[in-house]
């Protein structure tokens, strides 16, 4: 199931265990990027609190946790080459896989048909 | 900053939205920070091929002494400017900048012998105060402002090749030559130089040829438009001082290592020497060195340090030393690149000091400037 955040965050659920990244629009929007910071595996992300940094040329942007849960893997991949999150944003440019604290919060967020609504 | 309800235009506004440009404000100004393609290979176009950027929104100034003869705006400029006007040749321009009575500056300029009188070229957003500073202040001198010319910069390696499609006398001109041309049928004043790094030119013309001119030379395949993001990374891996954030008045000229840009007839013991606002402290500098000074900063990891970020002489941030001026990521250098304001002890290239990002301190190491090996035509 794939659902969408109004920060232009997707997430894919597989259980209680949500893969999180930003979407295509996003990405596009923050143009090329050229550095990646994510957050520790372990660590415990409270919802909308920063959870990675993303850099283009030109500025800074936070990343905020979608829900509450804790970080069980990072993509690695994105922090050695920050143009896959540009090439593949909601594919190989995924950021981190979450536990959620509980799963039922995912009910609340968008779907693609409303997620579209939203960048129109 | 404010909500300005009637941001201006340059000439070339129309064409930048054609192309896509993603506008911004900039000192009052809209202007495209960015095309389609995006900063990084806008940047890294500019360097391999020839980059078209708009630079109509800075101001272009004629002063002419009401004598008409060269030495006499020169001789005035030179009270409010502590470079050697007097001994630029005809043809020639060369970097400066205003000081004030501190010996701080009040902008960076570009200024250029045109026989009987200068052609100036200063930033955009001081340009109504240069203006205004400059008629105040400047004796026997008619200062004109420009209003109806746009004024271009062709950028990179394939420049000359770009720019000889338009002008065959362009291989001709050196780094700081300025000539006269005509260009699909307009008068158009061309300096080689820029603020890139990169070998390129910067053109001035009539505001009502500008887009067709810049359309013909975006028609060459090397070319294309580049915004003002790219500008940016582009002359901070150059090493070059932007005005309001490496320079302003609370920087002298020797603590933002300018002491190039002085020439011996206005240094202690030239022909001119002083006769410019605070000349007592930056003689005084330019002889005893200053306390702090601008560096180039490299940081050894992959994160980009911005400006305003803080600098330290330890890893814990206990002892706070200065701060970034400039900082992003170089798309040339492959790497994060910035420079600062650092104590005299600390700027030896080489000098491990931190910076704090986002709660933690990070390694960087005093660089010398510039981080990219010009390729200016000299």
């Amino acid at each position: 199931m794939l659902k969408f955040t109004a920060e232009h965050e997707w997430l894919k659920l597989d259980g209680d265990i949500a893969t999180v990244g930003i979407t295509a629009h996003a990405a596009e929007q923050l143009g090329d990027l050229v550095f990646v910071e994510l957050p520790e595996v372990g660590a415990e992300l409270t919802k909308d609190g920063n959870a990675a940094t993303v850099e283009s040329v030109k500025a800074a942007s936070d990343v905020y946790a979608p829900l509450d849960g804790e970080v069980t893997e990072v993509n690695q991949a994105i922090v050695d080459d920050p143009s896959l999150v540009n090439s593949a944003p909601q594919g190989a440019g995924w950021f981190f896989k979450l536990k959620l604290k509980n799963s039922a919060d995912a009910d609340a967020l968008m779907d693609e048909a409303a997620y579209k609504d939203l960048i129109g | 900053m404010d909500q300005s309800p009637a941001l201006k235009q340059t000439p070339l506004h129309a064409l930048h939205l054609s192309l896509g440009a993603k506008m911004v404000p900039f000192a009052g100004y809209d202007m495209p920070v960015q095309y389609p393609a995006g900063v990084l290979k806008e940047h890294l176009h500019t360097r391999s091929a020839a980059g078209l950027f708009d630079v109509s929104h800075m101001g272009q100034v004629i002063v002419r002494a009401a004598s008409g003869a060269y030495d006499d705006a020169a001789l005035a400029l030179e009270a409010l400017v502590p470079v050697d006007i007097l001994g630029l040749k005809p043809g020639r321009q060369r970097y400066g900048f205003f000081t004030d009575d501190n010996g701080g500056m009040l902008d960076d300029l570009m200024i250029a012998n045109r026989v009987d009188h200068l052609f100036v070229v200063v930033n955009a957003a001081c340009k109504d105060a240069d203006v205004a500073y400059m008629k105040g202040n400047l004796r026997n001198c008619e200062v004109t402002l420009l209003e109806d010319r746009a004024l271009l910069a062709l950028q990179g390696p394939r420049a000359e090749a770009v720019l000889a499609t338009l002008w065959p006398d362009a291989p001709a001109a050196r780094f700081m030559d300025v000539r006269d041309a005509t260009i699909l049928g307009a008068d158009c004043i061309i300096s080689r130089s820029g603020y890139s790094g990169e070998d390129g030119f910067e053109i001035s013309m009539p505001a009502a040829k500008a887009e067709e001119i810049a359309k013909a030379l975006l028609g060459h395949p090397d070319c294309e438009a580049v915004g003002l993001g790219a500008r940016d990374s582009l002359r901070l891996e150059a090493g070059l001082c932007l005005y309001g954030n490496d320079i302003d008045t609370t920087t002298s000229p020797i603590e933002a290592s300018l002491e190039w840009a002085f020439q011996k007839a206005r240094k202690a013991g030239g022909d001119r020497a002083g006769g410019f606002p605070g000349a007592d402290r930056i003689l005084e500098e330019l002889e005893s060195g200053t306390t702090r000074h601008r560096v180039g900063l490299k940081p050894e990891g992959k994160a980009p340090v911005r400006a305003h970020a803080q600098l330290f002489a330890d890893a814990a941030g206990q002892r706070h030393i200065g701060e970034v001026t400039s900082g992003t990521f170089g798309p040339s250098v492959e790497g994060p690149v910035a420079m600062g304001y650092v104590p005299s002890f600390y700027r030896e290239p080489g000098t491990q000091i931190y910076a704090e990002v986002r709660g933690k301190y990070l390694p960087l190491t005093i660089a010398t400037l510039p981080f990219i090996k010009p390729t200016y035509k000299r």
